[in-house]
């Protein structure tokens, strides 16, 4: 494999890993109304990603890193095209990480709610503006010879593109669901249990359909396959949810994500981010990335940076391994 | 051009914002681990007050420094597209570098830090602790050294109509950045000690000989103190290195630095002006000035000749051309002159400024430390508003030393290396995206509202707990001090909790 090709797999791999680890802190925050029915329950709920979730969110800033650095007409072309989704998702994040941090620091309902309010709307826009940015990458922009966008700032928004939204909005609210039967106990667990039971069937509709959309469309024999596994998984991960093992119900989903997104970056292959007007300007693994030395730096940084990443943080899961339920939450401490 | 103008105004207010919380985690969390290295070496109680009390208001900080940082890492494919093309393959490096090898680190330790005080062997802890601070160093060093890179381009060639890395080894090294490093460090670490004289003065004096926590106050004031002093030290001696580098790779930052229009032998250092700086009579402008200084700042020799903006606007010229190129890429500005002088008031009073409030903090470390010698707590009611309105000052510095660095750059966003390669520079006119001045709009106006708003709750918090004192971060009953992780029956709370 060429460098290029190598540098388009490890970023298709960051995505992959902010859509597994992000999707269940997402689908958390999505839930929290639904499931969290007093503060104590909520306080579970926000802590059975608290120690996580900051590390997480930095797969997205690598990503978004790598491309810079691997395929900066990429990383140029899709973040001016994509202008509106991707500030829309910024400004989520940003409220939402400050409300992670902020919402028990003074011990009164009315600023507790209004963070939960917060954590809420920045738990649902990210999944919807990550699912729109993915879904322009693979089905591509109105782009010019230059790799301009051409129309209004709306062209990211199209009924293919929103369909990706939904796509990674469902597959969050499973993930989170089932995230949560794995790691609370008590009555919580059961109803999280319970609601991924009946989310399931129908919230990955709309990734199996934008799946199979891609694949239709741009998709190949290989590819053919892992759609596949993609639909197989997600009964597996209902009928082990049935039975009781959150753990396995939980890798089943992992293994939907990983093969929807395996079929959505190889399906894009060999462009980066094709462009509807004229395939002349589509950029390519080859015509969009750095230039052999940078991507053989890079090659060594990751190398070594990215299995350390996966041991240590691998590591911080295992510490914070055990269930949580309300009666380990502690009674707020605030001064006064 | 209204994008360029709206793109420069968004970048501007998101960095400066950004950096009002970047040097107060930088600073603090280094403190706060040697807080933490001394209770675990010790055992001595105080410093363990002085890590829960301090470390709370770094995360109150941390929070808000994380989301801004998100915003800087899209913003250059956003607003500044052209730019991230022509760039990419040697400015998206140190970012990636930054990402994989600082931010996994930042984040993922911080989180055991903050959760782990039950989970983790006491050793362990403390060492995640040193593991996110010096990763925010880290993170410090690998964007320092691709802002120096837009300052002063090395390691590269100039291939296909773009610069293209050579040596990594050379854009990590790179003089400007082994320069900008220091300084800024040395800056970050001068917010964090006003920051610990400003509210342990203000608590030392508030109740004096009543707070049974006394020893804690006293401690973090004194040891503010001290690093205030010798961060400045570090400041001096790394912004004198800085000026010298200007000089050479810089020389128009330089004549901004000073308003100094025509060139001078030897060159005297202007302390204070009265009139308009930007005016473009300079005999008009009276300025009160040290014979000499500015040459030897320069180059070390009191003779030296420094060039002034007349003669450096007719060098740029032959150069880099008297006209932007006929693109219609550039909008209003194709084929428009170029005007190479930068902002001068900005760069003229950002730079005295910086000095001004730098020397001024280091000022007021030296009075506290004075008035607190020997065990003395100073009885003065301008004490406590002395110190906390020093809390400020570095703040002021900083932000006026960075404003200066990158408008003192204009018109350029790449400027040309004098010893460089051909062809490795833009200017920032042709940097912007072509996307439309609503959407940037639209940015714009979103993310100045709710950085204001967030800045307003951040500023509560911190004075709440500033209020609360040591009762207000320790919960009543101490969380165990055993060497051994996970005792107990599982359903005990968890010693912190969201």
């Amino acid at each position: 494999m060429d460098l290029p090709t190598i540098w388009f797999c490890v970023i298709a791999a960051f995505w992959l890993g902010y859509l597994f680890l992000e999707g269940f802190d997402f689908g958390v925050g999505m839930l929290m109304p639904v499931l969290g029915r007093d503060n104590t329950e909520r306080r579970v709920m926000i802590n059975t990603i608290g120690p996580v979730w900051d590390g997480n969110e930095v797969w997205l800033i690598v990503a978004a890193g790598a491309t810079f650095a691997a395929f900066p007409a990429w990383y140029a072309s899709l973040f001016s095209a994509a202008y509106l989704p991707l500030l829309l998702v910024l400004l989520a994040l940003i409220g939402r990480g400050v409300a992670f941090e902020y919402r028990g620091k003074v011990d009164t309902d009315h600023w507790r709610r209004t963070w939960d309010v917060v954590i809420v709307l920045g738990s649902w826009i990210p999944p919807l503006g990550v699912g729109l940015l993915l879904a322009t990458t693979v089905l591509g922009l109105p782009l010019d010879v230059d790799g301009n966008r051409v129309g209004s700032a709306f062209e990211a928004f199209r009924w293919d593109t929103l369909l990706g939204a939904a796509a990674v909005v469902g597959f969050s609210l499973v993930h989170g669901a089932t995230f949560l039967a794995l790691k609370t106990s008590g009555d919580l667990r059961a109803r999280a249990r319970t609601l991924a039971l009946r989310l399931l069937p129908f919230a990955l509709l709309p990734l199996f359909a934008f799946v199979a959309l891609v694949q239709w469309r741009h998709g190949s024999l290989w590819t053919a396959g892992l759609v596949a596994v993609a639909m197989l998984a997600g009964p597996v991960a209902w009928l082990r949810l049935r039975a009781d093992r959150d753990g396995q119900a939980f890798a089943a989903l992992g293994v939907v994500i990983a093969a929807a997104a395996v079929v959505l970056f190889g399906a894009l292959y060999p462009n980066v981010l094709p462009s509807t007007l004229d395939a002349a300007n589509s950029l390519t693994v080859a015509n969009a990335s750095s230039s052999p030395y940078t991507l053989t730096v890079m090659t060594w940084v990751a190398a070594f940076g990215a299995p350390a990443v996966l041991i240590y943080q691998g590591w911080t899961y295992w510490v914070f391994r055990k269930r949580i339920s309300t009666q380990h939450i502690p009674k707020v401490h605030v001064p006064r | 051009m209204e994008v360029l103008e709206l793109a420069r105004w968004q970048f501007g207010i998101t960095t400066v914002y950004h950096f009002l919380m970047v040097p107060l985690t930088i600073g603090l969390s280094i403190l706060v681990a040697g807080m933490q290295t001394a209770w675990v070496r010790t055992g001595n109680e105080r410093y363990l007050k002085m890590t829960k009390f301090w470390g709370k208001l770094l995360l109150v900080n941390f929070a808000m420094g994380v989301v801004t940082g998100i915003v800087q890492e899209f913003q250059f494919g956003m607003n500044w597209s052209a730019y991230s093309r022509f760039v990419g393959d040697v400015f998206g490096a140190p970012l990636a570098m930054e990402g994989l090898v600082a931010f996994f680190v930042e984040s993922t330790f911080l989180g055991l830090w903050i959760f782990g005080w039950d989970r983790l062997p006491k050793r362990v802890h403390l060492a995640c602790a040193w593991a996110f601070s010096l990763a925010t160093v880290a993170s410090a060093y690998f964007i320092l050294a691709a802002n120096s890179w837009m300052q002063h381009p090395v390691g590269v060639e100039f291939v296909d109509g773009r610069p293209t890395m050579n040596s990594i080894w050379a854009v990590l090294t790179n003089n400007t950045a082994l320069a900008a490093i220091p300084h800024t460090i040395a800056g970050t670490f001068s917010v964090a000690a006003a920051f610990l004289v400003g509210i342990a003065g203000w608590r030392l004096a508030r109740r004096r000989g009543e707070d049974e926590h006394r020893e804690v106050w006293r401690s973090s004031l004194r040891l503010g103190a001290w690093v205030g002093v010798v961060a400045f030290a570090g400041l001096v001696i790394s912004g004198d290195a800085q000026g010298k580098l200007m000089f050479e790779q810089q020389p128009m930052k330089m004549a901004a630095a000073e308003a100094l229009c025509h060139t001078e032998q030897p060159a005297s250092f202007s302390v204070l002006a009265v009139g308009d700086v930007a005016d473009a009579q300079c005999e008009d402008v009276k300025t009160f000035t040290v014979p000499a200084l500015l040459s030897f700042l320069a180059h070390n020799d009191f003779t030296t000749e420094v060039k002034g903006i007349e003669d450096l606007v007719g060098e740029y010229q032959a150069a880099y051309g008297t006209n932007y190129p006929d693109d219609p890429a550039l909008g209003e500005l194709a084929g428009q002159p170029i005007d190479y002088v930068p902002n001068l008031p900005v760069t003229y009073w950002g730079f005295r400024i910086m000095i001004g409030f730098g020397a001024l903090s280091a000022g007021i470390g030296v009075l506290a430390l004075w008035l607190t010698r020997r065990g003395r707590i100073p009885g003065s009611k301008w004490f406590p508003r002395m110190v906390l309105g020093g809390i400020a000052t570095p703040f002021i510095a900083n932000s006026a030393g960075w404003i200066f660095t990158e408008m003192g750059r204009q018109p350029f966003v790449v400027v040309p290396n004098p010893t460089g390669v051909d062809g490795v520079w833009m200017f920032t006119a042709q940097a912007v995206s072509r996307v439309s001045a609503g959407e940037v709009w639209t940015s714009l106006i979103a993310l100045t509202t709710i950085y204001a708003a967030l800045g307003v709750v951040e500023v509560f918090l911190l004075r709440k707990y500033v209020r609360g004192g040591i009762e207000g971060v320790m919960p009543p009953k101490k969380p165990q001090g055993d060497d051994d992780a996970d005792q107990g029956s599982g359903d005990d709370a968890l010693a912190f909790a969201y």
